[in-house]
């Protein structure tokens, strides 16, 4: 079921949200802030920031998952009430930013809990967090693809190579 | 007490409506803003310079084979510096505005971009330093099995 149809179908209404900082630099976390002011304002769309996760439906998950943060990322998972949404605000909680390896980390967000909307940015735009909710809720087309790119050249230099193993394969035997 | 009230609510009848329309307008960045980074790979040399400075180390390099350099680019961990860009000697690392790249999928976030490299006719791998030993020095270089991504 993707992500519009499940909320659509569970949260007809608004969406409330706690933030969970496991390891932030803020810069996101400001970012989450800057959304709820008027100048964006996120509470067009039933959005409101709650203060336990006990009342929120959406967690918002900013940063890192630090060593010291992965217990208590995991309990504010569990006290959520189903059903739950996990959203991964920023580079850091989507893969782990520039910490991916550090010995501290444990890695992005997907790594402890599973996550159902990635929003990346270092930090994010206001605009992006906005757009992301609005994918999830269904007001906007996702945008990102996959790139694959090629040289043409190669084509060319990888079917005369195989021309040429095609050809020498009769000599061989 | 009163007075200062009202001139607060005339500060805030004076502002006016400021909530954009975001999501259902369009509301374009500035000029500098650091987007999604789109690789030109006509242009591409397979340097592996933007490997080298990444710093999240988002770029993999890898030799599948003697003729073809692959550059993988995880996007979901890019920090949008742009350094990609500035050290890039062709300049075939394009830093659009691209910023909204929101999705429930992590593929979404993945570019790969595979460069033709040429070959020395006498050894068949050349532009390789020459020894096993120097070859693992290069930066940016790393085995083809892709094992970088860390347990």
């Amino acid at each position: 079921m993707a992500v519009s149809d499940f909320l659509k179908k569970f949260f007809p209404k608004s969406l409330w949200v706690y933030h969970l900082n496991t390891g932030a630099c803020n810069g996101c976390d400001i970012e989450v802030i800057n959304v709820l002011t008027p100048y964006y304002d996120a509470e067009r769309f039933g959005i409101k920031l709650v203060g336990s996760p006990r009342h929120a439906d959406v967690l918002l998950v900013c940063g890192p998952v630090t060593r010291q943060a992965r217990s208590a990322a995991k309990r504010a998972y569990e006290a959520v009430p189903a059903p739950k949404l996990v959203f991964a605000i920023g580079s850091c909680a989507c893969g782990g930013g520039i910490w991916h390896d550090s010995y501290n980390i444990i890695g992005g967000t997907d790594k402890i809990i599973p996550v159902d909307f990635y929003v990346p940015g270092c930090p994010p735009r206001p605009e992006a967090i906005l757009y992301g909710v609005a994918v999830a809720l269904g007001l906007a087309p996702k945008k990102s693809a996959p790139v694959y790119a090629r040289q043409k050249f190669l084509d060319v230099v990888e079917a005369k190579s195989l021309a040429e193993a095609a050809s020498q394969a009769p000599d061989q035997r | 007490m009163i007075i200062s009230k009202l001139k607060e609510a005339l500060i805030c009848l004076k502002a006016g409506r400021v909530t954009l329309p975001y999501p259902f307008a369009p509301h374009d960045p500035e000029d500098g803003f650091h987007g999604r980074v789109v690789v030109d790979a006509e242009k591409c040399v397979g340097c592996g310079g933007c490997a080298e400075v990444c710093p999240p180390r988002c770029i993999e390099v890898t030799d599948p084979s003697p003729e073809k350099r692959v550059l993988e680019f995880f996007l979901e961990r890019c920090t949008y510096c742009a350094r990609c860009a500035e050290v890039c000697p062709e300049d075939a690392v394009i830093v659009t505005k691209e910023f909204e790249t929101a999705t429930n999928d992590l593929e979404d976030m993945h570019m790969r971009v595979e460069v033709f490299m040429s070959t020395c006719r006498r050894c068949g791998r050349c532009y390789e330093p020459p020894t096993p030993l120097d070859r693992m020095m290069v930066t940016g270089f790393r085995p083809p099995t892709g094992e970088s991504e860390g347990a």
